[in-house]
């Protein structure tokens, strides 16, 4: 069997407390939230620490305002996707929350952790001995790619299925490191690298996520998967709109799983800005949205496949915007 | 009949959801030692030197083995003893075991693994079928069979082929690939051992006890009467553990050295490697019809991605041509199968056992000819249906079948005639035939297949029997059949089983033999129990019936003594006159049909199965809750077959051995499945039954595929069906070339000639 390392578990208060053991430990902890994402890689050892800085001080209450809804980092999955103000006013986020592996995980699972996960490709996801195997690679014990073994950087995929939902609804994010607390757009939160993915300190906690209500905000979230649960994004489509009347006074949409972040369609948005939604707006705003995604080939299913599905991902939240029965007007 | 028939809950169903039934990774007895196992990292390697001396030092490791402590091969077939537990010469596949530790704890004896050094010079992978066919660029991968690195070649004609081909309107050819895939069973494999004064005791997670008793005597050089295997609690085999395991020999050997007990559970990567799984078949098959569609003759050729080792291989290769002709008659018919050796975890006997890719090849050449003829599949192939007490052109004795009512159950419940036609909606229908137990044994002899011993006394009765419970509940069948028997409930039977100390032979869960052998042994042990009970009860002047069973047993007890029975069970020697004759054969085959309703889409390619409706001719359902319960994991697996699974390589290693990657089918992909059960009431098997565990499996595969045509007018001629294929599909349909993914074509082999046989005289007269 598979067996977790031997660690050290610190328990903080609070995350301040639990930033400041994150800086004096440095790479050998981690924080560990729900553990859903942590533990199976800790087990495969792609990652090696010796401290584990547990998160349990973290809230669990998703506070609804009249301008704003600020979910704490510790809910669960679970608990967001059922929140009845979540779906509401942002049902998108709540379908992507729902949308998260699988009911068990769900309930272990935090938007915080959801927000923060690794990013996963298929040569870098699997134990010791196959890593050993085939060959390290350069995320982990090695230093080249073995998807694209003539590039500089690792192209591994951001996987969350919260993460780009958080964008397209302008999410922000309130982190607390050893200088203390500071806000941060969710779209400034990532990097476009496999490896270093997120753009925070280290040290840094994330405690809440904020996000505003607007009139006439719309949101869906679709994601692709080979079967009904478990199964991580091999793309999708988060979108959020605000709809003045029947035309489309502004939005945004965010691809996950076909770039080493969550993907913004700014092209797409654009084009849509001022438009209603037709069926040929709609297909033409998702060929837009689709072109820069550029899947590679260390995930389920051919990488050709997916970037032809992308299109239909955001065809379909786009339609899903649409209140009229059948969808469409055309 | 009171318990026969009734659908009452598993003997067994209360421990194994409660958490009382101990699998053998449950086991711990003091001062157990844990094993781990160093395996190979290349695909293909000689082994130059290991060095263990870094790993003997670890504090807490106690014994360190290789190659060299165990050079003892095995095999499941006495013609393919190619196995070691160890390799110290030769890797065949990443992930062939080299070097095992036993050590106080698993993380110590994971660490000692990571401080062996092997060194290795690195051969050329052979990793396809074609590559396995032309010169090695290296060596061979094994060094018998050939040429190159074939492992088998079979070549059978029976009846006037040529003749029968020249008397056909119509000839088509086709070919068709079926991707291999593993049995995911929910409990990995793993096996404990001890050694007290001078005998090994190992429990195991295993399908065949007396096999592994075999081969733990041969390899350990110990006689049998000093080993003891038992069969532990199961968690689902599905054939993956039907082989002797190097992990059981290994512990064996390491309780020996040290000792102590021994124990070694395989993670799941592992049970990736020790696979046995479903073989990779392309398949080349041309047939003649007649203008309405009867077949005149058929040839059928196979090509198996073997894999590095033998393992069933050889049966595995004979069943890929054995069966096709038990459903449908076919006057002339002629077979060449060749397996190759490859640089992958061995294959092996899968649900069906080489069964199912052949007939996914043939239902949908079928089908095709039927389209070519405009005839419409489903009425073309009843016309070609076997009957009952019949023979086939290659021999095999049909006796009951119920294909014909299966079709029609199916056909009427699914409504598929009057379906509604709407694109991206489609039906398909398929059927398939199943073997009651393999008539021969894997090892050549005389003795009887299964054995069951009752005892009776004051404190009630016992059954005992070899038999393997894998969870398919062929205990519940044995309590069921010796209750019936004696007047009994099932849980008033206790049972002691798969276990080659207390239990007389029963040769094991495999070929869906239990319930037709076990079950005659137990039917024929049972019957002469109570012929005793009945005489004695007689000679106290009173009827069986009037009395309970414990006076009944004192009485009996007083007249006889100790009232033992036993009841055997060795079926008929009905093989043909040809070499080769022994793959196929069976006392009674199951038959199925199945109707699959999907919506494919056209854009995505995407499937979505929304019901299965299958009926199975299992003769009699001794229960039918545990007959129902099969067809519907039958029908499960064969979905997953058809649409996700694959045991697929890059760069010589498995694609995804996990099971968050490897895609097998959710409680959310499941549709709803409408199950039909046939009763036949086969004369030779337990009350009429034949088998159940496999035979559904079948049908579903080619009746999928059948309806992503009926939905979207393309043909997938592989599975699995994914996606991208359907829209490959669709994309060369749209450009006008041949609506259809699948292979383009079948490799040029050089099979020898074939050994020609006669077929039976007179054989679809419904005489034999
Ligand atoms: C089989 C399986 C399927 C899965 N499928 C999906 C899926 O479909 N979609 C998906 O999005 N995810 C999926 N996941 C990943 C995971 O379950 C979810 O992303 C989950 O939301 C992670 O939350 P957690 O609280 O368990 O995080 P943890 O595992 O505790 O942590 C994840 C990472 O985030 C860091 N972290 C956690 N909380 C914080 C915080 N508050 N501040 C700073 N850093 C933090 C940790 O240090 C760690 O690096 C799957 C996982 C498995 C095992
Ligand atoms: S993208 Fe390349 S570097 Fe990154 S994890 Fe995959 S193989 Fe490794």
């Amino acid at each position: 069997m598979l067996r977790l390392p031997r660690f050290k578990y610190l328990r903080p208060r609070s995350a301040r407390e639990a930033a400041g053991m994150a800086a004096e430990k440095g790479a050998r902890a981690m924080f560990v939230a729900g553990g859903t994402d942590l533990y199976p890689k800790l087990k495969r050892r792609q990652f090696e620490v010796d401290t584990l800085i547990g998160l349990d001080f973290l809230g669990h209450d998703i506070r609804n305002g009249s301008t704003e809804c600020v979910i704490d980092a510790g809910v669960t999955l679970s608990a967001a996707s059922r929140d009845s103000h979540l779906k509401g006013g942002f049902g998108g986020y709540a379908e992507a929350a729902g949308l998260v592996s699988s009911p068990p995980l769900r309930n272990a699972g935090t938007i915080g952790g959801n927000l923060c996960v690794d990013t996963r490709c298929n040569y870098y996801d699997m134990t010791y001995e196959w890593r050993k195997a085939a060959g390290f690679c350069m995320k982990k014990d090695g230093d080249i790619c073995l998807v694209a073994p003539s590039s500089p950087r690792c192209w591994a995929v951001s996987s969350s299925d919260t993460a780009p939902m958080a964008i397209a609804l302008g999410g922000v994010v309130t982190l607390v490191g050893l200088d203390g607390e500071r806000e941060l757009p969710v779209s400034a939160l990532y990097r476009d690298d496999g490896i270093e993915y997120m753009a925070k300190r280290p040290d840094e906690v994330v405690t809440s996520l904020r996000l505003r209500a607007e009139p006439g905000l719309r949101s869906a979230y679709v994601k692709l998967r080979r079967r009904g649960s478990i199964d991580f994004p091999i793309a999708g489509a988060a979108v959020a709109a605000r709809m003045e009347g029947d035309t489309i006074a502004a939005c945004r949409i965010v691809l996950s799983a076909v770039a080493s972040y969550p993907l913004d369609a700014e092209a797409a948005c654009t084009f849509l800005k001022g438009r209603r939604l037709d069926r040929e707006t709609v297909q033409e705003a998702a060929e837009l949205a689709a072109k820069p995604a550029k899947p590679l080939d260390n995930a389920d299913l051919s990488h050709f496949w997916r970037k032809r599905m992308v299109r239909v991902v955001v065809e379909q939240a786009l339609e899903r915007l649409s209140d009229q029965p059948g969808g469409f007007d055309s | 009949m009171k318990v026969v028939g009734k659908p009452l809950p598993k003997v067994d169903a209360a421990p194994k959801v409660t958490g009382r039934a101990v699998y053998a990774d449950d086991m711990l007895p003091a001062r157990t030692l844990h094993c781990k196992i160093l395996r190979s990292p290349h695909p293909h390697a000689r082994i130059v030197s290991i060095d263990t001396s870094a790993a003997r030092r670890i504090p807490g490791v106690l014994a360190v083995i290789t190659g060299s402590d165990l050079p003892v091969k095995f095999g499941i077939l006495p013609v393919t003893q190619d196995e070691r537990a160890l390799e110290h010469e030769k890797a065949r596949y990443v992930g062939d075991p080299i070097v095992a530790i036993a050590a106080t704890d698993e993380e110590i004896a994971a660490a000692a693994c990571d401080a062996v050094a092997v060194e290795y010079e690195v051969l050329e992978p052979v990793m396809s079928i074609d590559a396995a066919l032309a010169t090695p660029k290296d060596e061979r991968i094994q060094d018998y069979g050939g040429p190159n690195n074939v492992h088998k070649f079979v070549a059978l004609e029976f009846g006037d082929v040529e003749g029968g081909f020249a008397r056909a309107d119509h000839v088509r050819e086709d070919v068709f690939f079926y991707q291999g895939n593993t049995h995911l069973p929910m409990e990995q494999h793993s096996a404990i051992a001890t050694y007290v004064d001078g005998r090994v005791t190992l429990w195991s997670s295993t399908q065949v006890v007396h096999y592994v008793h075999r081969a733990l005597s041969r390899v350990l050089e110990l006689p049998m009467h000093r080993i003891r295997v038992i069969g532990a609690a199961h968690g689902g085999g599905f054939g993956g553990k039907t082989d002797p395991f190097a992990h059981e020999i290994i512990v064996a050997k390491l309780a020996m050295i040290t000792g102590r007990p021994v124990k070694c559970t395989l993670t799941r990567e592992e049970v990736f490697y020790a696979h046995r799984g479903r073989h990779p078949v392309l398949m080349w098959v041309r047939t003649g019809v007649t203008h309405d569609g009867r077949i005149t003759a058929m040839h059928f050729r196979t090509a198996l991605d073997g894999g590095a080792y033998g393992s069933y291989g050889v049966a595995s290769t004979f069943y890929t041509g054995a069966l096709q002709p038990v459903t449908y008659d076919i006057p002339a018919y002629r077979f060449e199968g060749c397996r190759v050796f490859t640089n992958k975890p061995p294959c092996g006997p899968k649900r069906g056992h080489g069964t199912p890719q052949p007939r996914f090849g043939l239902e949908l050449h079928l089908e095709k000819i039927a389209r070519d003829l405009g005839l419409d599949p489903v009425d073309m192939k009843r016309r070609n249906y076997v009957k009952p007490n019949t023979r086939t052109v290659n021999w095999l004795r049909v006796t009951s079948c119920g294909l014909e009512e299966c079709t029609q159950r199916v056909l009427e419940a699914s409504g598929f005639k009057t379906r509604e036609r709407r694109p991206g909606r489609g039906m398909g229908f398929a059927i398939s035939s199943y073997l009651s137990g393999a008539g021969t044994a894997i090892y050549w002899n005389d003795m009887p297949h299964s054995e069951v011993q009752i005892k009776v006394d004051r404190g009630g009765v016992t059954a005992y029997c070899g038999a393997m419970d894998i969870g398919q509940g062929s205990d519940s069948v044995l309590a069921t059949v010796v209750a019936e028997e004696l007047g009994l409930q099932p849980s008033d039977v206790r049972l002691v089983t798969a276990d080659t100390d207390t239990t007389p032979i029963d040769l094991g869960s495999y070929s869906s033999r239990v319930t037709f052998m076990a079950g005659n042994a137990a039917l024929e042990a049972a019957r002469k129990m109570r012929e005793l009970l009945v005489q004695a009860v007689a000679g106290a002047g009173k009827r069986y019936e009037e009395v309970s069973f414990e006076e009944a047993s004192v009485l009996a007890e007083a007249r006889f003594g100790t009232l033992t029975t036993a009841g055997s069970y060795t079926p008929p020697k009905i093989a043909g006159p040809y070499k080769g004759s022994g793959v196929g054969p069976s006392p009674a085959y199951s038959y199925s049909a199945c109707v699959v309703d999907l919506d494919a889409d056209a854009r995505t390619g995407l499937i979505k199965v929304n019901k299965v409706w299958i009926a199975h001719d299992v003769g009699r359902a001794i229960n039918p809750l545990l007959v129902e319960g099969q067809v519907e994991g039958s029908v499960y697996m064969g979905l997953g077959e058809a649409l996700m699974e694959e045991q697929v390589f890059r760069k010589g290693l498995h694609k995804w051995p996990s099971m968050l990657e490897y895609k097998s089918p959710t409680f959310l992909d499941m549709p709803e499945v409408e199950t039909f059960i046939v009763e036949t009431d086969d004369p030779e098997g337990p009350y009429g039954a034949k088998e159940a565990g496999q035979g559904p499996l079948l049908p579903v595969p080619p009746a999928v595929s059948a309806a992503v045509y009926d939905a979207l007018g393309v043909w997938i001629d592989e599975v699995p069906v994914t996606p991208e294929k359907v829209v490959e599909a669709l994309r060369r349909k749209d450009k006008g070339e041949t609506p259809r993914y699948g292979p383009q074509r079948f490799p040029a082999i050089p099979y020898p000639e074939t050994i020609k046989v006669d077929g039976p005289v007179g054989h679809q007269d419904g005489t034999c």
